[in-house]
């Protein structure tokens, strides 16, 4: 590798993707390469067990918890771990704050790094070339796209994860929230406000 | 000098889309395929993660350009397996193999809850940092590996030759450009660097504006 001066094997596959996947998967599971039952396992992982859900409960317990919110800032990947929060993509992970100075913003534009042990399977979009290309050099102008305007005032600062570590962003807790329990705080907590194109939601 | 990847801060590529959020975005069953099959492929430990990456990046661009997401995993699966000698050519031609006993490696079912939640860290111990917070510091200019020409990096080109501060230091890290080529995981400190939006891309959308990067002590000099 590189193999840049020749055929690319993957070429001999047939084009339709679909039918891609599953001769890929025939020959992976005749040749004791792939068990086909850790396939099912992968995707109960990332379908039922793992998703946003899970970085929504360590933003509610920052925002509850001061004394989280301490050990978040000194070792976010020990801190999460508290709450039973590890794994793939996730090995090295900082959480950095949302605050009325500063509105942070992650992205990959070299491939699609995300915090998956916090978010779960990254949408279409974080991965998509126009993410990838535009965030970096005009992040108001996608945030935008999102619905979301910044107040005049507040910074960008976009996080290009170029290495293993992963970012969550905490959003700032809505107003009139100081009532609510984690639970109830951590519904207010959606994916695209961890990633950083979202704001945490106010409360119904 | 840059692959088709290395797109950050390109013009013309449109809107960015978002979708629903409160599902799990996976938009075709076979989708859901291509990202099993990677990961468990993935566990075999035939290849690193900076491998698998760079297999990827090195898609014919034009094939980088017109595949979809999970059609570059596949791809550069496809390859990767075929690189490694776990399946040849003609298994690929003929989308079948002749039944072979278990590989020593295989992911089982049982195995894979704790393997994910367990991961991979990338952190070593060692290593002095050069580079402390609040240092200035530069990048490499032209962004490149010079380990292997063409080979892998993870300094995009629109951050090589600027200037920034360090904001954190992460300790040492296995270093991308050589473990993506089997030459070892020669780690080296990592620190994230915040680069002014106006240095970058000339005018930034607000000033004061920031873009930062994780990068590798030897993607970097002081400044």
């Amino acid at each position: 590798m590189p193999h840049d001066h020749h055929d690319h094997p993957h070429s001999l596959l047939p084009s339709d993707p679909a039918l891609r996947v599953k001769a890929l998967e025939t020959i992976l599971t005749r040749k004791g390469l792939v068990d086909p039952a850790a396939l099912d396992a992968i995707l109960e992982t990332y379908e039922k067990k793992v998703g946003p859900h899970l970085g929504a409960r360590v933003v509610a317990r920052a925002w509850s918890d001061p004394a989280f919110m301490a050990a978040l800032r000194q070792d976010s990947t020990a801190a999460i771990a508290t709450l039973g929060i590890s794994g793939r993509q996730g090995e090295h992970v900082v959480a950095v704050e949302n605050t009325p100075e500063t509105h942070n913003m992650v992205v990959c534009t070299l491939c699609s790094c995300y915090p998956w042990p916090l978010l779960g399977i990254p949408p279409a979009w974080y991965k998509s070339d126009a993410y990838r290309a535009r965030a970096v050099r005009e992040p108001r102008k996608v945030l935008a796209e999102f619905g979301v305007t910044l107040p005049e005032g507040q910074k960008v600062r976009v996080w290009d994860s170029t290495a293993e570590v992963r970012y969550l962003v905490i959003p700032m807790r809505p107003e009139g929230t100081e009532g609510l329990d984690e639970a109830q705080l951590a519904a207010l907590v959606s994916r695209d406000s961890m990633i950083g194109t979202g704001l945490a939601g106010a409360p119904a | 000098m840059t692959r088709v990847h290395d797109m950050g801060g390109r013009y013309g590529d449109g809107a960015v889309v978002p979708e629903p959020q409160g599902t799990v975005p996976f938009a075709a069953d076979w989708h859901r395929g291509a990202l099993a099959l990677t990961l468990a492929a993935g566990g075999l430990g035939g290849w690193s993660i900076d491998t698998s990456r760079h297999a990827r990046e090195s898609l014919d661009p034009k094939d980088y350009a017109r595949f979809s997401y999970y059609e570059k995993w596949i791809a550069a699966l496809a390859d990767l397996l075929v690189a490694k000698g776990l399946v040849s050519e003609a298994e690929l031609a003929a989308g079948t193999a002749e039944a072979a006993p278990p590989h020593p490696g295989l992911l089982r079912a049982a195995a894979v809850a704790p393997a994910l939640a367990k991961g991979s860290p990338y952190a070593r111990g060692g290593g002095n940092p050069g580079f402390a917070v609040g240092d200035r510091v530069r990048t490499r200019l032209p962004a490149r590996n010079v380990l292997v020409a063409g080979g892998h990096t993870r300094l995009p080109a629109y951050a090589a030759g600027h200037a920034g501060t360090v904001i954190l230091s992460h300790g040492a890290h296995v270093f991308p450009d050589a473990n993506a080529h089997g030459l070892g995981e020669r780690p080296e400190p990592l620190y994230t660097v915040a680069f002014d939006a106006a240095d970058l891309w000339g005018e930034a959308e607000r000033a004061g504006d920031e873009v930062t990067l994780d990068l590798w002590e030897s993607y970097l000099e002081r400044a």
